[in-house]
């Protein structure tokens, strides 16, 4: 689903974020991307969703060589990757719900559509009741509730998260955790940076170890299934 | 369609495939175009603000059109009062003369034809002149017969035309068509009207400058939803949207000020000029925009606005891109 062969990319004053990075994620699969901050994670995530490119190697996602993907495409292409942000990116101005339609409003779908879709996402993150509600109104554990529910309303096959539990505390993160372990398991083909050791070894999955922007190994964790 | 919408197409799309394309694409512009409304209304006191710098300088433009279309108004009526002074020979009796006016008469083009004999002038230019007393002191009767016409066509060129035909009649001294004046009137006009055209270039640059500002400061400030936007999958189109729309009723509704402005400003000048269209003992009425005049207007500031967010939106949105 997501293959990197020989990926480097260094940014513009010579800084060089990834090095010779391969590995493959398979479709339904969920891994996770650890190391230190600065090891490139970030970067790794923003090739798969085409904010950057890479400098070196190739990037294949979802059948798709990213070299080849156009500007005037990438919303097309982006359609396809649901999105978790540390700061979870919700607009301030607009209510729970408007935040959550997003991604379909973008993709033109019919409003009865998108109500269903919305709630349906809403009921999954446990947020149905705060459908009316801002986003500054939530709490932080609430907010990166809602940010998951906005990245998996469109039903992308393929979800990338940064930090997604980077501002929270070790309850609320485990909580996060086993929610991407549901989408997991529905099918969604899941990448997720963390630099919490601790916390991804609670869950039986693969994970990707960066430091200096290489991959140091590729092991199975063996942790206890949360 | 490239390679990304083939393979592994979204569960999503077929949602938005459903409802048929174009039907979507309306929807969705009347939802843009409700919601930046909203929008404007939010924040109204700002929103009026630019309205009235842009209903201000689309008045000025506009009265001046109202202005030409009433002096032209009036100097169409006047056009029909073109007369040709025929100013006959001194050799010419007066029996002579009487027998060219009938004859006159009868010829194509002419409406009406006045006797004026040498007497009747001296007498009238005694009267008139005020130079009476210096008039005694010539032995002989200067002023010379005229005969004048009041030609079927009154417009410039018809009088001309006639005018051409009553030069080559034999006994016919000189003629005159007194229609100097009108085309004074038509030159001063003229300019004016160049002047209405450059006033209106600029003014309309400088709406669509304030809208293209104002715009820019909104795409400014609407930075994260622009770039979230982006990263979801919002096409250029998707985003550019609401800041066209946004532009467009910048202009409507700075149109709309300028049609209340134009009509305030025609409402206040009404009754001195009916005072004064009185005292001529005219029935002239002061002409106000018109339907025409003020649809026009508000097409106008929706497209200068349309433009000026064009403007913003393709040098500013480019630059954000997500990180």
């Amino acid at each position: 689903m997501i293959s990197f062969s020989e990926v480097g990319k260094r940014y513009e004053g010579g800084n060089e974020a990834l090095a010779g990075v391969s590995f493959e994620v398979q479709r339904g699969e969920m891994v996770f991307l650890t190391g230190p901050s600065g090891a490139g994670k970030s970067t790794l995530l923003k090739l798969v969703a085409l904010v950057e490119r890479a400098s070196r190697g190739q990037v294949v996602v979802n059948g798709q060589n990213l070299a080849g993907i156009r500007r005037r495409h990438l919303p097309y292409y982006r359609r396809q990757i649901g999105m978790v942000f540390q700061d979870h990116r919700l607009l301030n101005d607009r209510t729970v719900f408007d935040n959550v339609a997003l991604p379909l409003v973008i993709a033109g779908a019919e409003t009865p559509e998108i109500g269903k879709r919305v709630r349906a996402s809403l009921d999954l993150v446990n947020l149905l009741h705060k459908e009316r509600a801002l986003p500054v109104t939530l709490s932080t554990g609430e907010q990166q509730r809602v940010g998951i529910a906005r990245a998996v309303v469109y039903r992308p096959p393929i979800l990338i998260a940064d930090e997604p539990t980077g501002n929270l505390d070790p309850e609320l993160s485990l909580e996060v955790m086993q929610l991407f372990k549901r989408l997991n398991q529905v099918g969604t083909t899941l990448l997720i940076a963390s630099h919490d050791r601790a916390l991804v070894e609670r869950f039986a999955a693969r994970v990707l170890h960066l430091k200096a922007g290489r991959l140091a190994e590729a092991e199975e964790a063996h942790g206890r299934p949360a | 369609m490239a390679a990304p919408r083939k393979e592994g197409t979204p569960r999503g799309a077929d949602a938005a495939a459903r409802g048929g394309h174009l039907g979507a694409w309306f929807k969705d512009h009347l939802r843009v175009a409700v919601t930046s409304l909203g929008r404007l209304y939010r924040n109204a006191g700002t929103s009026l603000m630019t309205a009235a710098v842009i209903g201000i300088s689309l008045s000025l433009p506009a009265a001046m059109q109202v202005l030409i279309g009433n002096v032209q108004t009036l100097s169409g009526s006047w056009q029909g009062a073109a007369r040709i002074s025929l100013y006959l020979k001194t050799s010419v009796s007066d029996g002579d003369a009487r027998a060219l006016a009938d004859k006159l008469r009868g010829m194509a083009g002419v409406a009406d034809v006045q006797y004026i004999s040498a007497d009747q002038a001296l007498a009238e230019f005694k009267q008139l002149s005020g130079f009476g007393d210096a008039m005694a002191v010539l032995d002989k009767n200067p002023l010379p017969a005229v005969l004048v016409i009041h030609p079927v066509d009154g417009s410039p060129e018809g009088a001309a035309d006639l005018e051409h035909s009553l030069a080559s009649l034999p006994g016919v001294d000189q003629v005159r068509l007194d229609l100097q004046w009108l085309k004074r009137l038509a030159a001063i006009l003229d300019i004016v009207k160049r002047v209405t055209q450059i006033l209106t270039g600029l003014l309309g640059l400088a709406v669509v400058l304030v809208v293209g500002n104002t715009i820019r400061l909104e795409i400014g400030g609407r930075r994260t939803e622009i770039e979230v936007s982006k990263l979801l999958g919002a096409t250029d189109g998707f985003i550019r949207r609401p800041f066209l729309y946004h532009g467009a009723w910048y202009g409507l509704t700075g149109g709309l000020m300028a049609c209340i402005l134009v009509a305030l400003a025609v409402a206040l000048v009404e009754s001195p000029v009916s005072h004064l269209a009185g005292l001529y003992g005219s029935t002239f009425a002061l002409q106000g925009l018109g339907f025409g005049g003020a649809l026009g207007l508000l097409g106008g500031g929706v497209l200068l606005g349309w433009a000026g967010s064009w403007l913003a939106v393709a040098r500013h949105l480019r630059a954000i891109e997500p990180t």
